[in-house]
């Protein structure tokens, strides 16, 4: 391979090393039970955070470079992988895009079991989001509940699609299979269960005095800096904005089901903790109404040519997965292969709030503000 | 794969023509006319469907074109800035994804700006004529797609203050890995 | 006569001398002592990797609960950890990261290679910026393919590392 004579960028952390005496640098992470697969460079003057420098990259995969080698249904395993215990929402706007590239109508049941797994997934990881946060504060009940729980949920994904995480269940033209015989019931009754069961954190997590003497009033985000550095998802609606995608540009059947928005007002890591669960009970409700309106019968599946071509066109569309908006931009040149892929995914657009509120905060704030941005570092890195 | 389709019937083949276009909404059109107004010859559009409006701009005017969609659009923050290698035009594109959350009228719209940098055939990232001006002045949310879109197709931005490496490692001394003649390995 | 020999010079010695004898004597019982001790806490190290750590958590939960077997939740210092279960893909970028972090490690330590990544670079074998398995970096003690391997099968992997160090020389560490 060509070796040029590339200029080197500076390095992270380079940047913030003119330093004041009494101000200390700290690398948080990656080997550090609250950072995840990131380094968090901060700079500390005693306990208080004086300016910090995210440093993600460390699962950067180079999944948009390996996607312009690949053909449209090749693409699949390898895209969902940045999130794979949301892998039906981080497929979705790819295959989205790539219908309309390709030009295909979804069959109208295909689009109700999609939305039944797209929420099934929420559920699944904001469950293990929630099961890491309650780590992340000390919490290890909220370890086991939400790990526990999560495994009801992946059960029924299991029957669905066949595998525990890694779905790859959505395809271009539809779902990979229909539903198993008998779904609907079991699917209802583990669905009531579970509403039950998430309940039921409210006792032991957001009524808890101690979660809400370290989030309440942490890292607060206003509703102007919550627009302005264009967060998205759970953090945007913690701080007051009413933007969900679901309700914005709805795809597939969501504009014909019953559910609502959940937003709070305050916008500190005590919100932004609350929202994704706010969602699950969304979640709950959606699930419901869609296997009420399903059609009982009818194809889940468009069926495509071998190694299908599209149209020289572009095309980008959104969804919202648990992490926020979700768009994929897939350009095409009339190729089998696509001639780029961007994910646009909400871990990185969360991630630039970072910096900003760990501004002025405690040291030990930092945990709490950092998951509470539904961060996950695979997907940001992609 | 074709094993696995249920085996009811209903199966509609897959159209061999695109479809005809559906008529613009009157949000798009009236955000098209304000566009071709306010800008004049700065902007064309490249594409508009019900949703999503793709307008190319010279690299000189995307600031000021920027800031009016800003100003006068009402669209205050970018959802992705996306580059695309396009060595047959010797030409690297940017693109920014632009959405609102302000004007709930255009919570379901997307404004792609698309701008075009000279590509060099042997880049050195930073030094080279490969530059665009920056937009984080206009939309601060574009800040750390910048800095992506820099390391990975090695477009410098004017004027962003924070040009450094994301997400590859640090001691990666080869070309910008998104561009078309980085081969990946067995490719 | 013991006190003829042991004068203040040579003491030293002859006490080394003495653990040496001691250690021969018992070191067959004792060794197994050791081991057994050491398989039913192995301590992984808290480093996520890439996206096999969501099976691992999902061990950790109750329904899986690795900690029956022996093996602790991940939590706390890598200066008391003796195991790494590298969960998936390393990048080039983390490459170096993941060898600081077994060479901070107290002796003995165990890697168990977890997922189709940490193995041979799995998925993506064409990747620019992943390692095609982790063999060049660190030694594997166990590989747990799957991608993701299913939590049955790393606690599998576990059981497999169990016997292994069952059946190991427990050596003395300095």
């Amino acid at each position: 391979m060509r070796m040029s004579n590339i200029a080197k960028q500076i390095a992270p952390g380079l940047a913030l090393q003119k330093v004041d005496e009494r101000i200390m640098t700290l690398n948080v992470g990656p080997q550090h039970p609250g950072s995840g697969h990131m380094r968090i460079i901060v700079q500390i003057d005693g306990d208080k955070i004086v300016a910090c420098d995210p440093d993600p990259g460390y699962v950067h995969r180079g999944e948009e470079k390996m996607a312009e080698y690949r053909n449209y249904i090749q693409n699949i395993p390898h895209l969902e992988r940045p999130v794979i215990h949301d892998s039906c929402n981080i497929l979705y706007p790819y295959c989205l895009a790539t219908e309309e590239i390709l030009h295909i109508e979804v069959p109208e049941r295909a689009k109700y079991v999609r939305v039944i797994a797209a929420e099934l997934n929420r559920c699944v990881y904001t469950l293990y989001w929630l099961a890491i946060y309650g780590i992340f504060l000390g919490h290890s009940t909220m370890f086991m509940w939400p790990t526990g729980d999560r495994e009801l949920l992946i059960d029924l994904l299991e029957k669905m699609t066949g595998a525990r995480v890694t779905h790859a269940y959505f395809v271009p033209g539809g779902v990979r299979n229909d539903l198993p015989a008998n779904f609907e019931d079991v699917c209802l009754r583990q669905v009531d269960y579970f509403e039950k069961r998430i309940r039921a954190y409210a006792d032991i997590f957001y009524d808890n005095p101690i979660l809400i003497s370290r989030t309440r009033d942490a890292g607060t985000l206003s509703r102007q800096d919550a627009v302005r550095l264009g967060t998205t998802g759970s953090v945007l609606r913690a701080s007051g904005v009413d933007y969900d995608i679901r309700k914005k540009e709805p795809y597939d059947c969501y504009d014909s089901l019953d559910f609502e928005t959940s937003v709070l007002k305050s916008g500190d890591a005590y919100a932004r903790s609350k929202v994704p669960w706010l969602d699950m009970l969304e979640s709950c409700r959606i699930i419901r109404d869609a296997l009420s309106k399903m059609p009982q019968s009818g194809s889940v599946r468009v069926k495509l040519k071998p190694n299908p071509k599209g149209d020289e066109m572009t095309s980008y569309k959104r969804v919202e997965s648990g992490r926020g908006t979700l768009g994929c931009y897939v350009v095409s040149d009339g190729k089998p292969e696509p001639y780029r892929v961007k994910m646009s995914v909400g871990s990185f657009r969360n991630l630039i709030s970072l910096p900003y509120l760990l501004k002025g905060e405690k040291l030990g704030n930092m945990p709490a503000v950092y998951w509470s941005l539904n961060y996950w570092p695979v997907e940001a890195d992609r | 794969m074709a094993d696995q389709v249920p085996a009811t019937s209903g199966d509609a083949p897959p159209a061999d023509t695109p479809p005809e276009p559906a008529a613009l909404p009157e949000l798009d059109t009236g955000l098209r006319s304000k566009l071709e107004s306010g800008l004049g010859d700065a902007v064309k559009v490249a594409s508009a469907t019900p949703g999503r409006i793709h307008i190319d701009v010279n690299s000189k005017d995307v600031v000021r074109v920027a800031e009016f969609v800003r100003d006068e659009l009402g669209f205050d923050h970018a959802e992705s800035v996306t580059g695309v290698d396009r060595p047959a035009d010797s030409e690297i594109e940017v693109v920014y994804h632009l959405g609102s959350y302000t004007r709930p009228e255009l919570g379901g719209y997307v404004m792609a700006i698309s701008t075009r940098a000279p590509r060099q055939d042997n880049p050195d990232p930073g030094n080279d004529s490969t530059r665009l001006p920056t937009l984080r002045e206009v939309f601060y949310s574009v800040e750390f797609h910048e800095r992506e879109a820099f390391e990975m197709l090695g477009v410098y931005f004017d004027g962003h203050p924070d040009n450094r490496r994301l997400l590859l490692p640090e001691d990666w001394a080869d070309l910008p890995p998104m561009r078309k003649d980085f081969a990946i390995k067995g490719r | 006569m013991m006190k003829d020999l042991l004068t203040p010079q040579n003491a030293n010695v002859f006490v080394g001398k003495l653990g040496d004898i001691l250690e021969k004597a018992v070191g067959a019982p004792l060794g197994y002592a050791i081991n057994w001790g050491r398989i039913w806490s192995l301590w992984p190290v808290h480093i996520e990797t890439a996206c096999c750590s969501v099976e691992f958590g999902a061990a950790s939960g109750p329904r899986y609960d690795v900690e029956r077997f022996g093996i602790i939740e991940a939590f706390g210092s890598l200066r008391q950890c003796d195991l790494v279960v590298v969960q998936g893909t390393i990048t080039r970028k983390m490459a170096p990261r993941l060898r600081l972090v077994y060479d901070q490690m107290p002796e003995p330590k165990y890697v168990i290679a977890m997922g189709a990544c940490a193995i041979t670079g799995g998925l993506y074998f064409d990747s620019y910026n992943v390692l095609p398995g982790i063999d060049g970096i660190l030694p594997v003690d166990v590989y747990v393919p799957g991608c993701p391997p299913r939590p049955e099968t790393l606690i599998q992997g576990c059981m497999l590392l169990q016997e292994k160090i069952k059946r190991m020389k427990a050596r003395s560490h300095v």
